[in-house]
Order: structure tokens, then sequence, then C-alpha cells
């Protein structure tokens, strides 16, 4: 079959397409049962680090695929932070052409087999599928994305003409991987600078294999090397490289996505006591460091009882990745009640099948230490939810004299983090917020003129998809600007 | 060699030999499961491209670190991470230093004398063979004590008697300690009691080294500060020392198991 143009494979004109919306009634098509993800046993999973999720064969996906109507206004994309054509992918899996719906994919998100693994698809796309006004489950949409992802052909990346310009990027996270994959296809020389030893940022020390395996985040790193994309790591930029240095260096663009770096605690007694630690330094342990494994030398505590502070996906991951380091009981503590969880649904879900008890509606006043400051027990204030705040969630407020004291041995602090100081404080003139976090315009530009920034130096703490937005988004800012200045000089 | 258990290392990293002042510290790594360790730069030479770390066999890391062979590589150094020292003319300065904290002592001795202060140096050790840099040290101070635990080299006593003498005899202006951090509490305590202005350098437990994990938390002041990106050098007045000794030990069961 000769390759059919994007215009072709995209389009719900096409014929093909249309054709496909004929094939069935919309009766027929409603009747289907939202496909089951195949995953492994939660007492085998336990055990070890295999990814959870196994993923859809292609006969489930093909069939899941058949369940979407291809609406014709698709409330789906609205849904996405990033317009993903969901149809169009989507409609290629039913007919089989599963290298199209890779195709239509990697057109606007550059990590498709990630953010099918990490995206809050339950409060993104899937929250607008037509199915849920009819009191259906939505289409898999997410786990149709991860399928398409993992099984489409990459196609050799057709090296762009050079364009005869060169861009330094700062950090290797999603957003930084989206814009120097945007850059490339552009015909830009793309640098990257990564201040930890691994390429992959969050998705190599944060993530967890159970739940992102570091094979597919190195296949897309493959992927941009083979583009001609150059990867530096040990490099701290505004340390090693001062923001001078890069100039001298003769960049024409600079992107900074350096994350959010500062774990947050909460500063109340005894946090400082061993055994209470971040969920970035738990998980950098283990994931970013094999603290664990055998062979590898850095050490990580083993608690027997663990306690997670956090309800967000890092506190998720924190806990299920303690249950799998051998805690014989694993909690989350949280002061709201589940339904204000911001973690996503699956992966609460996936704790409560492993065993995690969930402790909401409270939250640590105290902990207490032994002689050896080593971490006993926490005292935690039960709370209730009173009044919604400002963002509308019902704000949690403290029973009067209810505290209960729990023992513990490990607390895992996951209440989120800080924008990370390092490039702010080693780059004048660069303006940041009062949060500590780069101030850009609409278009991602900071204030100084070369400098673009995405991800969470920009957002605070945000996601994998909003960051590979970001990345994006800044690319083709930063081209038009480049451009613009090329033809102004002809 | 200095010692069975203290090495010199010259590791060449042109770029942070290049960029590094008194005070930063790099992050190194040995082998695809090696731990990320934190060293204060000796040294650089920029010409060379080379800087110099000094090295105390505490655990298995750097244990492997002082047997490496001339030729031997690291798989990771990254830096220079950390403030800078805080270098001023502030009139007599007493640096003092003991066992491998001589080591990042030794650059901000020189950048003092530079800045034209009097520099008087006082190192500790446990006995004749732990004192190191005896010679770089002179050449860059004023005047030079050694205190010895055994009187094998010096004088018999603890780092805080040299300390008091040089306070007892004349007026000075700015203590800088680095050393282990039992060494750092005591010498706070006795310049707190004469009120002198007196900086640390913390070498606290670390993962990522650039404000990512929070496991060097200290408490100066009554807040918690992070050694990596806070420091590593802090007013020795305000740091919890005790807590710190604490912390240190965090991992002492987990690397015996």
């Amino acid at each position: 079959m000769s390759k059919q143009s994007f215009e072709e494979i995209s389009s719900r004109e096409s014929s093909w397409r249309r054709d496909l919306r004929e094939s069935m009634k919309a009766s027929e098509r409603t009747a289907i049962e939202r496909a089951q993800m195949n995953e492994l046993d939660a007492a085998y999973r336990i055990t070890c680090n295999e990814e959870v999720n196994q993923g859809l064969d292609r006969e489930q996906a093909m069939r899941e695929a058949s369940r979407c109507l291809d609406c014709p206004n698709p409330g789906c994309m609205t849904g996405c932070p990033v317009s993903i054509n969901i149809p169009a992918f989507i409609k290629n899996i039913q007919r089989g052409d599963i290298d199209s719906a890779g195709r239509v994919l990697r057109a606007t998100s550059a990590l498709p087999a990630v953010c099918g693994r990490v995206c809050p698809q339950e409060r993104q796309c899937e929250s607008r599928c037509i199915y849920l006004k009819m009191g259906k489950q939505p289409v898999a949409i997410g786990w149709l994305e991860r399928f398409a992802a993992d099984h489409a052909a990459r196609e050799a990346d057709e090296p762009a003409p050079a364009n005869g310009k060169k861009i330094c990027v700062v950090g290797s996270g999603p957003a930084s991987l989206s814009f120097a994959g945007s850059m490339m296809a552009l015909g830009y020389k793309v640098v990257v600078y990564e201040a930890l030893h691994e390429i992959g940022g969050v998705l190599k020390y944060g993530i967890p294999e159970f739940r992102l395996p570091n094979s597919v985040v190195d296949r897309e790193i493959d992927a941009l090397r083979r583009g001609g994309v150059e990867f530096h790591t040990d490099i701290v930029v505004g340390k090693t490289l001062s923001y001078d240095d890069l100039l001298n260096m003769n960049f024409d663009g600079i992107f900074v996505a350096s994350g959010a770096g500062l774990p947050r605690f909460m500063d109340i007694p005894g946090e400082n006591l061993n055994g209470v630690m971040s969920s970035n330094e738990f998980l950098t342990r283990v994931n970013l460091m094999g603290a664990g494994r055998p062979g590898y030398a850095t050490p990580v505590r083993k608690g027997h009882t663990v306690a997670v502070i956090g309800g967000g996906n890092t506190a998720m991951d924190s806990v299920r990745t303690a249950l799998r380091m051998g805690a014989k009981r694993a909690m989350i503590v949280y002061r709201r009640s589940e339904a204000e969880m911001p973690a996503r649904a699956e992966e609460v879900t996936h704790a409560r099948q492993e065993g995690v008890e969930f402790l909401t509606l409270h939250n640590p006043v105290e902990y207490l230490g032994n002689e050896r400051g080593e971490v006993c027990a926490m005292r935690l204030q039960q709370m209730r939810l009173g009044e919604p705040d400002a963002d509308g969630r019902r704000r949690p407020e403290p029973i009067d004299g209810a505290i209960v004291e729990i023992p513990v041995d490990e607390v895992i602090v996951s209440v989120g983090v800080s924008p990370n100081p390092l490039i702010p404080n080693s780059i004048e003139g660069l303006q940041v917020t009062r949060r500590g976090t780069l101030e850009v315009d609409e278009n991602l530009r900071s204030s100084l003129p070369l400098i673009y920034a995405g991800g969470d130096i920009v957002r605070g703490g945000a996601t994998v998809i909003l960051a590979m937005g970001d990345g994006r988004k800044a690319a083709a800012a930063m081209h038009r600007q480049l451009s613009g200045e090329t033809s102004d000089q002809h | 060699m200095f010692s069975p258990k203290v090495a010199k290392l010259v590791v060449e990293a042109p770029l942070i030999a290049r960029s590094r002042r008194p005070g930063h510290f790099v992050i190194v790594r040995l082998g695809e499961k090696g731990e990320r360790i934190p060293l204060t730069i000796a040294d650089a030479d920029v010409a060379a491209g080379t800087i110099t770390l000094v090295i105390q066999a505490v655990g298995e890391s750097t244990a492997q670190f002082i047997g490496l062979e001339p030729g031997d590589a690291f798989t990771d150094v990254v830096g220079p991470l950390g403030h800078a020292t805080h270098i001023e003319r502030f009139g007599t300065v007493v640096c003092s230093g003991g066992g491998v904290g001589v080591a990042p002592l030794l650059p901000i001795i020189k950048a003092m004398k530079e800045a034209g202060n009097r520099v008087i140096s006082v190192l500790a050790a446990r006995n004749k063979d732990l004192i190191i840099l005896e010679d770089e040290v002179r050449r860059h101070s004023d005047e030079v004590i050694i205190m010895t635990d055994d009187g094998s080299a010096g004088r018999k006593g603890l780092v805080t008697n040299g300390i008091e003498e040089v306070i007892q005899r004349e007026k000075v202006d700015q203590v800088v300690t680095i050393g282990p951090a039992i060494m750092m509490k005591f010498v706070s305590l006795l310049t707190k009691k004469y009120d002198i202005p007196t900086i640390c350098s913390l070498n606290t437990i670390m993962v990522d080294g650039t404000g990512m994990c929070g496991a060097c938390r200290v408490s100066v002041g009554g807040k918690t500060r992070f050694v990596c990106v806070d420091g590593p050098e802090f007013d020795a007045h305000q740091v919890d020392f005790d807590q710190m000794l604490m912390r240190l030990k965090a991992y002492d069961g987990a690397t015996k198991k």
C-alpha cells in the first residue's frame, strides 16, 4: 500500500473514514463494553518492578476503537491540553493501520507512549467523551494512545536540512524532549544540558518503572539522538556553564525547562528525624540510583510501616514503591477526602489493589522519634470538609481534639515542590514570579529575549502533557522569532 | 596517598576547574551502579583543566575512590555546586581545619590571604600522620598552629585549644571552620562565647546535589535549609549541629545491611 498523505490519514472526510463510520450503527458501537486493561496480578506485581499495565492487544484495541462514534465536534479534543486529533488516531486503529495512528499522534505529541501511560485521561480527553453523557464508560483514549505509540513503526526521522542555527536546552525532562524534537524537525542544531547523570528528567528519576518503563523513555531519547540532538549529562547550567558562557558559545536561543526542584515540607515538629524524607529523595534513590537492587551502592530505607503524606501521583508512586521495597504496611495520609485527591484514578485503584491503606481526612501535626533520632510514630489531626475554597474544593478543617497516634518507621512527604532556584538565581535579568517560577509571556518568552521557558519551572508543578505542550509551543514561538530575524537581515 | 585512608585525586574537569571558587563542591559517581558522593573541591588548575579532591575512606564508595590509579576515571563529575565562600578583608581570620577538612579549607586560606587578611591557620588531627597539606597551608598563612590528640605533632590538644589561645592573645574578626561535624560544633560553641562571627562548611548526606531531594537538610536558625543549594557554608552559630550529627547517621544501618 502506498503511503497515504497526512491529510488522508487525519481528515474526517477521507473516504476510508466515511466508510468506517457507516460500517456500524451507533447502537452497535455503544453496546460494546469498554476494554479491560491487561494488568499484572497485584500479589505478583508488588514483588517486582514490572510495568503493571501490560497494554491492550491488537484485537482489543481495534474493538475499543470501534466504540468511538467519530463525533463531528469531538469533545475529547477540547479536553486534551495539546489538542491531539483523537478521533483520527482512533479511527486509524479501528481500520488496522496502526502506523498511521502513530503518525497522527506524533504530529501533535512528542511523547505519546509516555502520555498514554501518565496523563490523567479521566480529567482530560476521557472526561469529555460523549459516552459519559449516555451514562456509559468513556472510550479508553489513553490506552489506545499507548497502543498506537507502542506498536506504530517509527518512521526514520528524515533529517531536516540544517538551518545553521544552534539552540541550547536546559534540562532533559518532558518539556525539553518535546522542544528538542520540534526544533530538530525545523533544522536547528539542538544541544541539551542535563544536571543529572541520566537523560529524561522526571520521567527517569520520578515516575517508577512499574508505571513508565525506562525503555519507553529511552526509545524517545534515542530517536532524538539519531536525529542529531546532542545530549550532555553532568552539566549544571548556571554553575558549570554560566549564561555568559552560553552567549559566548553562540547559541541563537535558549529554552529553560529545569523543572520543579525543591521538595516542600510542612514545617512541623520532627520532620528532620531520620526516616522522614521527601518523595523526591525516596524515588530518586530507587528510580535513578537503583537503590535496593543488588550491586547498587546507594542505600535506601526499607520501612516496615510506611506513611506517605499527600494525595497526588507522586504520593501514589511513593507508597507503591515502598510496598515493592518490602513494606508490610503502607498508607496514604491525605488531609482531604478521596474525591479531592489529585492523583490519577488508575493509580489510586492500583494502589488499593496492592493493599495500600488510605487515611483520608488526616493531616500530620508531629513526628515522634526514638532515642536514635529515627521516626517511630506520627500524630495525625483528624479533619472534616468545610466550605468550598477559592478553587472550589471543600476546605479541610481540623476536628477539635481529634488526634490519633500511629506507629511508623518511615514517612515520605509528598506535598509538592517549589521551582528550582538554580537558574533564576544564576541568570541576571531573568524575571521571577512571587512563587519563584520564571515569568514568561503568552509565547513562553522570558524577560530576556533569547530565553524561552516551559514546564514546571514556569508552572510550578504540573503534568507531563502540559510540560510537553510547552516545549512544542515554545519551539514554534522561538522559530517564529528566529526566522523573522533572518528575513529582516535579507 | 596522605595515609592509608586519605588520598588526593587530581581529576580532569576543565569546565569545573574554570568556574569553581573556594567553597564549591562537586558530586562524583564511580561505575553505573555507584552512588553520588559530594566532595568539596580542594584546588583547581585552570591551565591544566584539573580539580583536586582529597578523599577520606569512610564508606564503601569512598574506599573505592582512594583505590583509583592514575589514568582511571570517575563515571560522572558534576559541579561546581553550592555557594562560594564569601571572601572579604575582615582583618584577622582564623581558619581551622580538622582531618580532611583541611583540603577544602586550603583555597579559602589562600583567598583570605589574597584579600589582605592576617590568616592564622589551626590544623588538627588525631595524630601526626593525619595532618595533611601542612606545607601548602604554611605557604599562605601568617601563622600555623598544629594540634594533635596525642601530641605527636605540634601541641597536644584539640582544635578549640589552639583557637582559644589565639583569641585570648589577639583580636580575631572572623573564624572559618571545616572538619568533622562534631569538631565544628565545638568550634562554634567556643567562638559563640567570644562572639566572633564563624562560618562552617557542612558535608551532609546528598543524592542529587542540586536542590531536588532534600536529603541534605539542616536546621539553621530554626529554619530548615538545604546544604546543596543554600550552603554548603552557613553561620556556624545558627546551625543545629546535634540534629546534623544525628542525620549523618541516617543510613548507617542501611549500608551495613
